[in-house]
């Protein structure tokens, strides 16, 4: 059947949306792994029906699930995430050096290349890769190389929660840390770049064009142009065409550069979208009013999609992995708030619908486009 | 022949190793704390790294151990279980710390 599997992951459990093409009515199943938090699903675009997703818990850790049949049926897999050798230690809030402890799994990235390859962003900051379908987890150490004792805690704690990996080059990955920037790696893993140059963060850092230790919130890419980055930044809406070389700013009209997702869209790569938030102080929209800001010229020039939102009274925040597409000829875009609503657009963001509106707080949204 | 014994899960590990509330181990040699937890582990491979950490083996900090109207959570895990449940008369209870509002 045609049409789109929408992951949901929640405070309390993961729940799937799904609906035809029109993308008008949904069905809603869940919630799966009940009271567990799911900081992440994704469904491999090789093999669809293989989806995984982030189970973890205060009490009893981390837990990674797999399905092979579009999430009707999971079964636990590896969780054994091990740091290579001496872990050793980051910067703390108060700048002291804190050791490098395991937390949780904030991104599974299945790979493009290979259906049994899949990445782990992990808390506190490491990037793990499994090559046999998340049984067992490698950590590929070279990026915390890089000025690691450098990086630091935001608010959500010290996560690698951005993992975007090149179409055209298996060897090309981009992640992302809070608060450690954005890296690049060009030989699968052996070495890494911080990719920061641009950008500017003189409320976070003593020196504001340091080389490692921006709060990075999220990046996106289009397929079709993979040179082509777009990042929120904790401040700053940023734009690369140089693969993270160099950044310039295009936050343009926005009233807030502040907020957590950014989102391409799925046929036009100079189409993005963010959902712009009051302040770092205050996580929530601007003004009460649930505005997403599209841009059709590739960052500067934003206009406000409110067209079904809730433009009152709205304090909700949208979290970093909270914002997908899917890939109809009519372009999808879908969030979720920490509100427990799931909004989803089936004309590019010119209107919405809230497809549920009583979930637990949204931690991740991403979107299976099913032919 | 081993003896078995009963361990009592709480609600989430129950239902990620898709169990009732009470599972029974064969334990080979005495009965402690690490040797009932290896045996549940190899029993339920998805529970390693839920109740003990994968390499040092310690207790997660927000879970305890009773059994026998007793906090053996912080007894050595070398330490013989009681007597009750070596012989599978008492559970080995996993419990989650109380927590939430």
């Amino acid at each position: 059947m045609s049409g789109v599997r929408v992951l949901v992951g929640t405070r309390k459990g993961a729940f799937i949306l799904t609906s035809d093409e029109k993308r008008e009515e949904w069905d809603v199943s869940g919630p799966h792994f009940a009271g567990w938090e799911i900081y992440h699903l994704k469904g491999s675009s090789l093999n669809p029906d293989r989806i995984y997703a982030s189970q973890s818990s205060g009490w009893f850790g981390q837990t990674i699930q797999r399905s092979d049949d579009g999430g009707k049926t999971w079964e636990p897999v590896g969780n054994q995430f091990t740091y290579d050798g001496v872990p050793g230690t980051h910067q703390w809030y108060d700048g002291t050096q804190h050791p490098w402890e395991f937390t949780r799994v904030w991104h599974l990235e299945p790979s493009l290349h290979d259906p049994e390859t899949v990445y782990a962003g992990v808390e506190d900051a490491a990037l793990f890769k499994s090559t046999d379908g998340g049984q067992t987890w490698q950590e590929l150490s070279a990026l915390r190389e890089v000025k690691s004792e450098l990086w630091q805690p935001g608010a959500g704690g010290m996560c690698l929660h951005t993992i975007i990996l090149d179409p055209n080059n298996p060897d090309r990955i981009y992640i992302a840390i809070s608060a450690a920037g954005a890296f690049r790696t060009d030989d699968g893993g052996k070495t890494w770049l911080p990719i920061n140059k641009g950008l500017l963060s003189p409320y976070e850092l003593p020196d504001p064009t340091a080389d490692v230790g921006h709060c990075v919130h999220s990046l996106a890419m289009h397929a079709s142009k993979p040179d082509t980055l777009f990042m929120q930044k904790h401040w700053d809406v940023m734009r690369s065409d140089n693969a993270g070389d160099m950044w310039h700013e295009v936050s343009g009209n926005l009233p807030s550069d502040f907020g957590f997702p950014i989102g391409v869209h799925a046929h036009e790569p100079e189409t993005i979208y963010v959902v712009p938030i009051k302040s770092d102080s205050e996580h929530f929209p601007p003004d009460g009013k649930l505005r997403v800001y599209r841009s059709r010229t590739g960052g500067n020039e934003w206009e406000a999609l409110t067209n079904g939102l809730p433009q009152q009274d709205c304090y909700v925040n949208i979290l970093r992995d909270s914002m997908a597409v899917d890939a109809h000829e009519s372009c999808g875009i879908y969030f979720g708030t920490t509100g427990g609503q799931v909004y989803g657009s089936n004309d590019s963001g010119d209107t919405w619908k809230a497809i549920v509106r009583d979930l637990p707080a949204v931690t991740s949204v991403e979107v299976q486009t099913l032919r | 022949m081993s003896p078995v014994i009963r361990v009592e899960l709480p609600y989430h590990l129950r239902n990620l190793a898709n169990t009732g509330r009470e599972v029974e181990v064969a334990v080979a040699g005495p009965v402690t704390q690490r040797t009932v937890l290896d045996a549940l582990e190899e029993a339920y491979p998805m529970l390693r790294g839920t109740i003990r950490d994968h390499t040092t083996k310690q207790r997660r900090p927000f879970l305890r151990f009773f059994a026998c109207a007793q906090d053996l959570s912080h007894e050595s895990p070398d330490d013989p279980l009681p007597a009750p449940v070596a012989s599978g008369e008492e559970p080995f209870a996993v419990v989650g710390a109380m927590a939430g509002g």
